[in-house]
């Protein structure tokens, strides 16, 4: 018998979206295994994260110092820390935030960058002001620019978020300005412009479904990013509020006592670790689906 | 064989001399390596209360006089001192040799600005401040105080241990402003700072004082002569306390300040370290309230909470299981001290009684108020403290809204009178150092004078009367006022007791005579 | 020549000034009332009035701006809020260990990334180029921090060959120095290599896939030298270019890797005054780090003439 997918791609045009999504996955990590691999795990994660309450956790806020700073057991998977909370439930919860923050940070950076980004590739008067001020953010590094931005703040989600964000518009701005001027100039979009289509449509049918694909490899990488910032920020105590179990907050509090207890360092951190591999990895198989070129030029 | 009368003098005295010049030499470049509990900030410690400034201050600064490990002033650099019959007049000379580090000699003048500066800023010196008519020098080396009504703590006052404790600075220094922090170091005491080598955050250098004229009294904490054994001291400031253990087992330093008791294990395990509770009172941690904003402007609140409190849970939190480094103490005064007493304190002792606690908070005027409590995520102690309170208070059935910061913010934030909606604040926690709290007189929380308080601003009339009373009763007396002052704190609680803790300091086996007292006191310690 | 590099550095300038805008507007932004921490808890409103005035607070934007802009040209970055000690003078103090953690780091990353980016590609599709592949975005992918706890870990903790903290100059014994500065140099600097290794594989792939590479195969030149002065020469300016912009990666790392190693530099003064809202050495920092990334990016534009003479300006 044909194997399934080649004998639907030798059938009419298609059949092959109406293969299960099984044999679909299948074939999908069968050519690229390290991308169905980042999807496999990440899926993971986002159902750990969803589904913590149920996965064996107690409230990862409830605090016992007389049970404090035990090595995993049977009864503390993940041990406790030096306030008696269970280091496994406050994992799983961490896994939200940050999935949230990079999600988020991913979601708004792109949307508030393509508008900036259209705007400038399209208006020169906006490019000349835009640009100036992106190089400028471009040049502070990240990490000190999210900390002078967290140092005018309170700590808090939202505001690790807002801060992320700032540091990675930039790159989506220049990204979908190039994007954008290198289009305008082509034959299709002035077709449209002479026929009278307002600006608006002629970005949003023409310009916007182009930069589409860079664009959401970027938001990947922006995601994988956002995770290790938000981690950082908190590590050094200028991010999310310590009450919050991130993994971030976990490992700054685990660090004075690393060596006599560095389970609580080491779960977050090996979570974390799988978490931004697996959306690096999804970020990858997209570039190397969506735009081969891309992968070459890298 | 005959040995030529003068055939060994001559040698001798020379072989003495070589032995002599060998011994120095052995520890001529000693140098001591230390690790403070954190960072030297700050060189005015007349302007903050930072312990670590204080320990700066102990090295190369002097007190007039100084407690001994009875808690009774002693004289450093008074030589003698009159007083009058009827107490009001007090005449002290300074003893001889005095000099500060740029040579000069410490005059009178040096003395009465230093200890005006310091009345602005301490709160026993304020209170002396309002007794005293009229303070002068009288020549280089004498000054006098004239008071309108007797201070018997004067003398205490001036030989306070810690925070607010006074030190002597030259007049031009002492004139600066009580509220813009000194930037010079120019000291008279048996050490010297070596601003050059200064790195904020990393190191602070210094060195033997040659010029030092010590007592000829044995060394008794801050009293008696003080002989600087080591020619350079180095602080190195490692914030990561596993780090500083590292590095004290591997050798790369000698002392570390405070070791917390998770890392002792690790300690007990090495060769050459040893590990001490140098400081038996320890700090005391205390919870305090917002006397000025509800919902904890209510007397019904305050008490109510009491009920809830479990002190082993904050020491356990805060010092580990080990309870060699912890003990509850039911008391507003340091426990193991003369006045420490339990009259008044059936609420926080005895079994936990939750449900109590739930029923006074029903008959008070909560009505489901906001409750912001104060975190300081930089301190292990603030921070724990915050958690367990924000576990106890949701457990009572309160609104509380947990809100971190670092210490810096705190203290800056705790000094607002606003709302707790509006940058204000309801419940933070503090540690006071033990040996401050062994009197009513001493204890700056307890103070109740509303606005004229520390930050948290307690009002008690009744109680700062009975203290008025306490400090000029007859030792007789004091004991059973002392005792009544506290079942009324009991009563306003101006704040909550959450317990005594020891932390143990950790210095490597070749180090002889530290001392031990409540600060930390660098002569007398040798490196061998 | 030398016209490009005065128009690049006049072209830079607006940025600089842009840069120094934003960071100058944090501390004008910023909450709190510096005032009230330096008079502290027992100041008077009328002392925290002088102490306003004294610092210049009272002044409107746009003259503090241009005071604060004539203090840094002459060098004077502004005074720590807490230790009153001038922002420069703390700066240049942390310098060296800064210094030294980034050079040493960005040696490590080099002899690590291009041989291995190198060798990849020219075997695309073997061993190498498959673990490669997997490390690479296994580096990429571990925070520094996790990565330096797994090396202490390894190598300190359990046993105690390489110290735990600190940092020791260079002045002071080239041995200790290498000891103290092994362990944090790996662990960004495995990082930073991930990312150049990939570059480097990418752009040789793309050079050695070129006719002039067959040709200088058929005339007979060495592997070594083919790789060396023909494909890795011609490959390189992505490869610089990422060193370049890779440099804003280090800098962020370097803050971490001093907090997890003790080591006295930039990156811990930055932490610490951050906690403290110390802003002026928040914006001392941010400023030169910012406009030392910029000169050197410029840098290496410039060097693009020297490395590929195609291409001219």
């Amino acid at each position: 018998m044909a194997h399934p997918v080649e004998a639907a791609l030798e059938a009419p045009h298609g059949t092959w979206r109406r293969l299960p999504l099984l044999a679909r996955f299948m074939d999908f990590s069968a050519r690229q295994p390290l991308a169905a691999l980042g999807v496999l795990l990440l899926i993971a994660m986002v159902l750990v994260a969803l589904c913590a309450p149920w996965l064996g956790t107690v409230d990862p806020q409830a605090i016992a110092p007389a049970r404090r700073l035990r090595p995993p057991s049977a009864s503390h998977w993940f041990g406790t820390d030096m306030y008696g909370r269970d280091v496994y439930s406050r994992s799983l919860y961490g896994a939200r935030i940050s999935l949230v923050v990079g999600g988020a940070v991913a979601f708004l950076s792109m949307l508030v960058g393509s508008v900036i980004g259209l705007a400038a590739g399209y208006s020169r008067a906006v490019d000349a002001v835009v640009t100036r001020i992106m190089d400028a953010l471009m040049a502070i590094p990240d990490i000190l620019l999210a900390i002078c931005l967290m140092a005018l703040t309170r700590a808090d989600i939202q505001n690790v978020i807002l801060a992320i964000t700032i540091t990675q518009i930039p790159r989506v701005v220049r990204l979908v300005r190039s994007v954008t001027l290198s289009l305008r100039g082509q034959l299709f979009v002035e077709a449209a412009v002479t026929s009278g289509a307002p600006f608006v449509r002629v970005l949003a049918r023409h310009i916007l479904p182009n930069a589409m694909a860079p664009l959401l490899v970027q938001g990947t990488y922006i995601c994988a990013s956002a995770m290790i910032t938000e981690a950082i920020l908190s590590f050094i105590g200028a991010g999310t509020p310590p009450e919050i179990p991130s993994w971030g907050n976990m490992m700054a509090e685990g660090r004075s006592l690393f060596q006599a207890a560095y389970h609580i360092i080491l779960f977050p951190g090996l979570l974390l670790s799988s978490a931004v591999l697996a959306v690096n990895l999804v970020g990858d198989g997209l570039r190397d689906t969506l735009d081969p070129r891309l992968s070459r030029r890298l | 064989m005959k040995i030529f009368p003068g055939f060994f003098n001559g040698r001798l005295t020379a072989l003495a001399l070589l032995l002599a010049t060998a011994s120095s030499a052995h520890s001529a470049g000693t140098t001591l390596k230390f690790v403070p509990e954190g960072d030297l900030r700050s060189l005015d410690p007349i302007w903050t209360t930072s312990g670590v400034t204080r320990n700066y201050a102990y090295m190369v600064y002097d007190q007039l006089f100084a407690l001994d490990d009875q808690f009774r002033p002693q004289p450093q650099m008074v030589d003698q001192w009159t007083v009058s019959p009827d107490k009001l007049h007090y005449v002290f000379t300074l003893r001889d040799g005095l000099k500060w580090h740029d040579g000069k000699p410490v005059r009178s003048a040096d003395c009465v600005a230093s200890i005006e500066r310091w009345m602005k800023r301490d709160i026993l010196g304020q209170s002396l401040a309002e007794a005293i008519s009229e303070m002068k020098a009288v020549d280089d080396k004498t000054f006098r105080i004239d008071l309108t009504s007797p201070f018997p703590l004067m003398l205490d006052a001036f030989a306070k241990l810690a925070a607010g404790a006074l030190f002597i600075m030259p007049e031009h220094v002492a004139k600066t402003d009580p509220n813009t922090q000194v930037m010079e170091s120019i000291g008279s005491g048996p050490f010297r700072f070596v601003k050059s080598e200064w790195v904020p955050g990393s190191k602070a250098v210094f060195e033997k004082n040659p010029d030092y004229v010590p007592r000829n009294e044995p060394v008794n904490w801050g009293a008696g002569g003080k002989v600087a054994k080591v020619d350079r001291v180095e602080w190195i400031y490692i914030p990561d306390m596993q780090t500083a253990t590292n590095a004290l087992r591997s050798g790369s330093v000698d002392w570390v300040a405070k070791v917390p008791q998770d890392l002792v294990p690790q300690l007990e395990q090495a060769k050459d370290v040893n590990i001490r509770v140098i400081d038996p009172f320890g700090s005391w941690v205390l919870m305090r309230f917002n006397h000025e904003q509800p919902p904890f402007n209510d007397e019904k609140l305050r008490q109510a909470v009491l009920w809830g409190i479990n002190q082993s849970d904050y020491m356990t939190a805060i010092a580990g299981e080990d309870p060699k480094y912890w003990q509850a103490c039911y008391s507003y005064y340091t426990c193991k001290t003369p006045l420490s007493t339990t009259a008044g304190a059936e609420a926080l002792m005895g079994p936990r009684d939750l449900d109590k606690a739930r029923a006074l908070i029903k008959e008070s005027s909560y009505k489901g108020e906001k409750i912001v409590i104060m975190s300081a995520t930089d301190m292990t102690l603030s921070n724990a403290s915050a958690l367990v309170t924000a576990d106890l208070f949701r457990k009572l059935g309160l609104n509380v809204d947990l809100q971190s910061m670092d210490w810096g913010t705190m203290q800056q934030r705790r000094a607002s009178h606003a709302a707790p909606s509006d940058g204000g604040w309801n419940v933070f926690f503090t540690y006071f150092s033990a040996a401050d709290m062994l009197n009513p007189a001493l204890n700056i929380p307890l103070s109740s004078n509303g606005a004229k308080s520390w930050v948290g601003w307690p009002v008690n009339p009744k109680l700062e009367a009975m203290k008025n009373q306490w400090l000029v009763a007859e030792p007789a007396a004091q004991q059973a006022l002392a005792a009544d002052i506290q079942v009324e704190a009991f009563k306003s609680v101006p704040y909550v007791p959450l317990g005594q803790f020891m932390i143990p300091t950790a210095y490597r086996s070749n180090l002889h005579g530290v001392i031990e007292a409540p600060e930390v006191f660098m002569w007398a310690v040798e490196k061998r | 020549m030398a016209s490009y590099i005065l128009r690049r550095l006049a072209g830079s300038l607006p940025v600089m000034g842009m840069l120094a805008l934003l960071v100058f507007s944090l501390l004008y932004l910023a909450p709190g009332d510096p005032a009230l921490i330096i008079g502290g808890d027992l100041a008077t409103p009328k002392d925290i009035a002088a102490i306003r005035e004294n610092l210049g607070l009272n002044e409107p934007f746009l003259s503090r701006f241009g005071l604060w802009v004539s203090g840094v040209v002459q060098g004077d970055l502004g005074r720590s809020i807490f230790t009153g000690l001038p922002v420069s003078d703390l700066i240049l103090q942390r310098l060296e260990p800064t210094l030294a953690l980034l050079v040493m780091t960005t040696i490590v990353a080099l002899v690590l990334a291009i041989p291995a980016g190198v060798i990849a590609a020219y075997r695309p599709g073997g061993w190498i180029d498959r673990l490669l592949m997997v490390l690479s975005v296994l580096g990429f992918s571990l925070p520094s921090f996790v990565l330096a706890y797994l090396l202490l870990l390894g190598f300190s903790v359990k046993n105690e060959w390489l110290p735990v903290y600190g940092y020791v100059s260079i002045r002071e014994g080239v041995i200790p120095f290498l000891r103290h500065i092994c362990l944090p140099s790996l662990a960004l600097g495995l990082i930073y290599a991930s990312l150049i290794a990939r570059i480097t594989r990418a752009s040789m792939l793309e050079v050695l896939g070129q006719d002039y590479i067959r040709t200088a195969r058929a005339k007979g030149v060495s592997t070594l030298r083919l790789l060396w002065s023909h494909a890795l020469r011609n490959a390189s300016v992505p490869i610089v270019t990422v060193v370049g912009t890779g440099l804003g990666l280090l800098i962020s790392g370097a803050v971490v890797t001093e907090t997890v190693f003790a080591i006295p530099g930039i990156g811990r003064l930055t932490v610490d005054a951050v906690l403290r809202r110390d802003y002026p050495i928040i914006q001392g920092v941010t400023l030169m780090f910012s406009a030392a990334y910029v000169l050197i990016n410029l840098l290496i534009d410039i060097s693009y003439t020297v490395i590929d003479p195609r291409i001219r300006y």
